[in-house]
């Protein structure tokens, strides 16, 4: 028993399954990160002081995470034309490229945090420091959970190339709206916390 | 060949294929029927529960101070010492009954069950769009339900805070506080997940002809319900983890600076808003009401009309008014937040957009009575409930109105005039609608019928003793009984000459629990040794009529893919001698 | 999604590698327009100009919004009224408030 429209697309919608169900995601994703920013802006609305981002957080590091992030974006969309040209060799290239800045991005944030955490800046210090780790942290997340998805499809999940070559790139494409999502997220967030 | 010629052709040949072992096939299962069945009952046992934590509540409330019967030794010394129940368990009790109400029962029977069984029949579709996620969806519900069950063990008990957990108070709350947050970041995680395979099932897997117009009412509200939690549920995902932040991590989202707490200044940063748990609440939270409405209309709507023998008066307006009210729900929460301090503008804003949003629910129920006019009437179970359900949902709805304009919320905010309100619309009003649904799909479920005289028996004493439970709710909140009082009032001068109305309330709940006897062992005998039906006992019109009687599991659900030829109320067609003429071409029984 | 052909693909790809130095040249005009020190609501209004434009650009090119169907353009549609009001109405709660 198969279900329709896993791999083309339903002539009314013009969508296959999968990639209405990732816009549904993202556009929740959207009402999740949206709920921080406004917790953000009402939280600094409301106080009596508020730090500059730029006084208190690390502006180049960010600025290199931002185009390490941008990096793997186009890294990543090149993934998917590859495999759309049928080069599986260039599209293992470009999606191991991608989860490589993936990696850079992780560590790069690891060395920010530990060195907030060196000068005793933790979330608990104040609201400022308090909405910076819970936003970057479940942004974190979500770049860790892009990997470990990334990682499956370099692995155990690119066996599908052979059997169902337009699926897998379907899946691919997913992954890669997903990703681009993140990168966007981040868009917004890097001048908002670091340089307003 | 395409992917529905193909199935076909599967189904057609199929004789000794390889059958799934037990454990795949009806434990982990991803057939959209044995996940709907699984959902079914664990949320009837949640609202079992549920309702069981309220009526030792109503003890309390009935005989302050003294000691609950039978079970009160059970209870435990820290929650009932000498089995006199404790205000501290008494709020456990309070908070996790609203939760697993709502949370664990209602929505999980609506979308979860009904949503699951029904929605792929009724569309012509081989299961939902994403069966591995649908798996999911319940695992993560269950392992919510269970983190919510297991806080009454820790230490402190169960979160206490209401099942709205407004800070500061839940800021500082014990352990169970914690669970609660985790438990609903699990259950928040299986309803995302859900809300994302209904949309795309509905959009991408109707069969050929099922246009949205020719849609059942029930389809409508399960798409429109699936959006309001698709967009509704993140921010107070969302404001879960500040809580979480706020009580694990020692931030202060929510604590304003100087709050004293026993007589100590609490040690933190402060700076934080409570508003702000309330508004990311409530932007979830309104919308909810109407993820507990809709599909409850949607199961009315099926049943009314199958059991009127004729089309639903209005269809389009109600589908309209679905999507209008969907929409409308997102902008109108801080009518629970009219004492807040809020100044005219704002509250305005939201008493305006609160009366708007009255307009398109009046419009359903008033087409759904419409509905009955001229029709010809069976008086079986499910319609019983279903009819029901009417001036029940009416009681709620008008009720709803003094609450939704600022001046007279003013007195009514927080008393049990509100409880009132809200348990008409959910208890004699989505809950019937549950029952209806039960009696009227389980011939599908189980290729049984369930018995009429249990099922009568069920449903006129539960329909007096539940209305003995709420209505006299209106007459103590108009006295200014304020809710979430353990004693019920009873220490102030202005509830006195309310206060024997508890009594009769508790002891109304208590019948009302008898009156579930009969249901429960319908429920559970019938499955066995019920009267054997065909695939359309009800001689009804919509597609999972066509399917056999309990289709198959994990071999798609129609032995030929249905072709969709007409609207989905054709009752009584005028022009021919049939009573009926189902949605597909190939029946034309009738 | 445009045509499957190479050549329509080695196109995109092209416009793929355009937006991402757009993309990178944005990023570096953001924080050079931070050490303006202009006045916070002007700054704000910039920065977030700035980002709008970025993210239009991944949206439209790398997630290919700009050829997407109806329907995707009609749940975003739908969640951006919906964002917005989760953005305001609290602010507008906490503005017009009785103190």
């Amino acid at each position: 028993m198969q279900i329709p429209y896993t791999v083309e697309a339903r002539p009314e919608t013009g969508l296959y399954n999968a990639k209405l169900g990732v816009w549904l995601f993202l556009a929740s994703e959207v009402m999740l990160f949206g709920a921080l920013f406004s917790t953000l802006i009402l939280l600094r609305t409301g106080a009596a002081e508020w730090p500059r981002g730029s006084e208190i957080l690390n502006v180049p590091l960010a600025t290199l995470n931002t185009m390490v992030l941008i990096s793997s974006s186009v890294s990543m969309v090149l993934a998917w034309a590859a495999l759309r040209l049928q080069d599986f060799k260039k599209f293992r290239l470009w999606l191991g490229a991608t989860f490589a800045l993936g990696v850079g991005f992780m560590i790069i944030k690891t060395i920010e945090y530990g060195s907030k955490f060196e000068h005793h800046l933790y979330p608990s210090t104040d609201n400022f420091m308090a909405i910076y780790f819970t936003l970057t942290g479940l942004h974190g997340l979500h770049v860790l959970g892009g990997m470990i998805v990334m990682a499956y499809f370099l692995g155990p999940g690119s066996k599908m190339w052979k059997s169902e070559p337009e699926r897998f790139t379907n899946r691919i494409e997913v992954v890669g709206l997903y990703w681009h999502f993140v990168d966007l997220v981040w868009i917004f967030l890097f001048p908002t916390l670091y340089l307003l | 060949m395409s992917v529905l010629e193909k199935n076909e052709a599967e189904s057609e040949e199929h004789a000794g294929h390889h059958e799934e072992p037990f454990w795949r096939k009806y434990i982990f299962s991803q057939d959209h029927k044995v996940i709907g069945i699984q959902y079914g009952f664990t949320a009837l046992f949640f609202m079992l529960f549920g309702f069981s934590l309220m009526l030792i509540m109503r003890w309390q409330l009935a005989f302050p101070g003294k000691p609950v019967p039978i079970i009160g030794g059970l209870l435990g010394a820290a929650n009932a010492s000498g089995g006199i129940m404790l205000p501290e368990f008494y709020n456990q009790l309070g908070a996790m009954h609203g939760t697993i109400m709502v949370f664990l029962a209602v929505v999980p029977i609506l979308v979860g069950a009904f949503g699951n069984y029904v929605v792929p029949l009724q569309i012509g579709a081989p299961d939902m769009a994403f069966p591995k996620l649908n798996m999911a969806s319940y695992w993560c519900y269950l392992s919510g339900g269970l983190v919510m069950l297991a806080s009454f063990f820790v230490p402190g008990g169960a979160a206490n805070s209401g099942w709205t957990s407004y800070p500061p108070l839940s800021d500082i709350a014990t352990q169970g506080q914690t669970w609660w947050l985790v438990g609903m970041v699990l259950l928040i995680t299986s309803s995302l997940l859900g809300s994302v395979n209904f949309i795309v099932t509905i959009f991408q897997l109707r069969c050929e002809g099922l246009s949205f117009m020719r849609l059942p009412y029930m389809i409508w509200s399960q798409l429109v319900t699936a959006f309001l939690l698709l967009l509704a549920f993140p921010p107070l995902e969302a404001a879960g983890i500040l809580q979480l932040m706020d009580r694990v991590a020692g931030t202060s989202f929510f604590l304003p600076s100087g709050l004293v707490v026993s007589g100590e200044i609490l040690e933190v940063a402060g700076g934080g808003n409570p508003l702000l748990w309330q508004h990311l609440f409530w932007f979830l939270a309104h919308p909810e009401v109407y993820v507990l409405i809709l599909p409850a209309m949607g199961i009315v709507a099926e049943v009314i009309a199958n059991n009127t023998r004729k089309p639903l008066w209005g269809y389009k307006p109600m589908v309209y008014s679905a999507v209008f009210l969907g929409f409308m729900s997102f902008i109108v929460w801080a009518h629970h937040m009219f004492l807040t301090g809020m100044g005219t503008a704002i509250s305005s804003f939201f008493q305006t957009t609160t009366m708007i949003i009255s307009v398109p629910s009046v419009v359903i129920l008033s087409a759904l009575l419409m509905s009955l006019w001229g029709g010809s009437i069976r008086f079986n179970t499910p319609m019983l409930f279903a009819l029901a359900f009417l001036p029940m949902f009416g009681i709620g709805g008008l009720t709803g109105l003094p609450l939704g304009l600022a001046p007279s919320d003013i007195h009514l905010h927080d008393t049990y005039y509100v409880i009132g309100h809200f348990h008409y619309v959910v208890a004699p009003g989505t809950i019937f609608a549950i029952f209806a649904g039960i009696y009227y799909w389980f011939p599908k479920i189980t290729g049984r019928q369930m018995s009429e005289l249990l099922g009568k028996l069920h449903f006129w004493p539960s329909f007096i003793f539940i209305n003995g439970v709420f209505m006299p709710m209106f007459i103590q909140g108009l006295a200014g009984v304020s809710r979430r009082l353990y004693d019920g009032g009873s220490q102030y001068a202005h509830a006195q000459d309310v206060l024997h109305w508890n009594t009769f309330m508790s002891v109304s709940a208590w019948l009302l629990l008898v009156a579930q006897i009969p249901f429960i062992i319908n429920l559970f005998v019938s499955i066995k040794k019920g009267a054997k039906v065909g695939a359309n006992p009800w001689d009804a019109t919509t597609l999972e009529w066509s399917a056999a009687p309990s289709p198959p599991v994990g071999h798609g659900n129609f032995p030929k893919v249905p072709v969709v030829v007409r609207g989905p109320y054709e009752y009584s067609p005028p022009g021919t001698d049939k009573t009926f003429l189902p949605q597909d071409a190939a029946a034309q029984e009738g | 999604m445009a045509g499957h052909s190479a050549e329509e693909i080695k196109k995109e790809t092209r416009i793929y590698i355009l937006v991402f130095v757009a993309l990178a040249a944005l990023t570096l005009v953001t924080v050079g327009v931070s050490y303006l020190h202009l006045s916070l609501g002007a700054a704000i209004a910039l920065a977030l100009m700035i980002a709008a434009i970025k993210g239009s650009l991944v949206a439209a090119f790398f997630m290919h919004l700009i050829s997407e169907r109806k329907l995707i353009y009609a749940v975003l549609m739908l969640t951006l009224v919906f964002f917005l009001a989760l953005l305001f109405l609290p602010l507008g709660g906490y503005a017009d408030r009785v103190s």
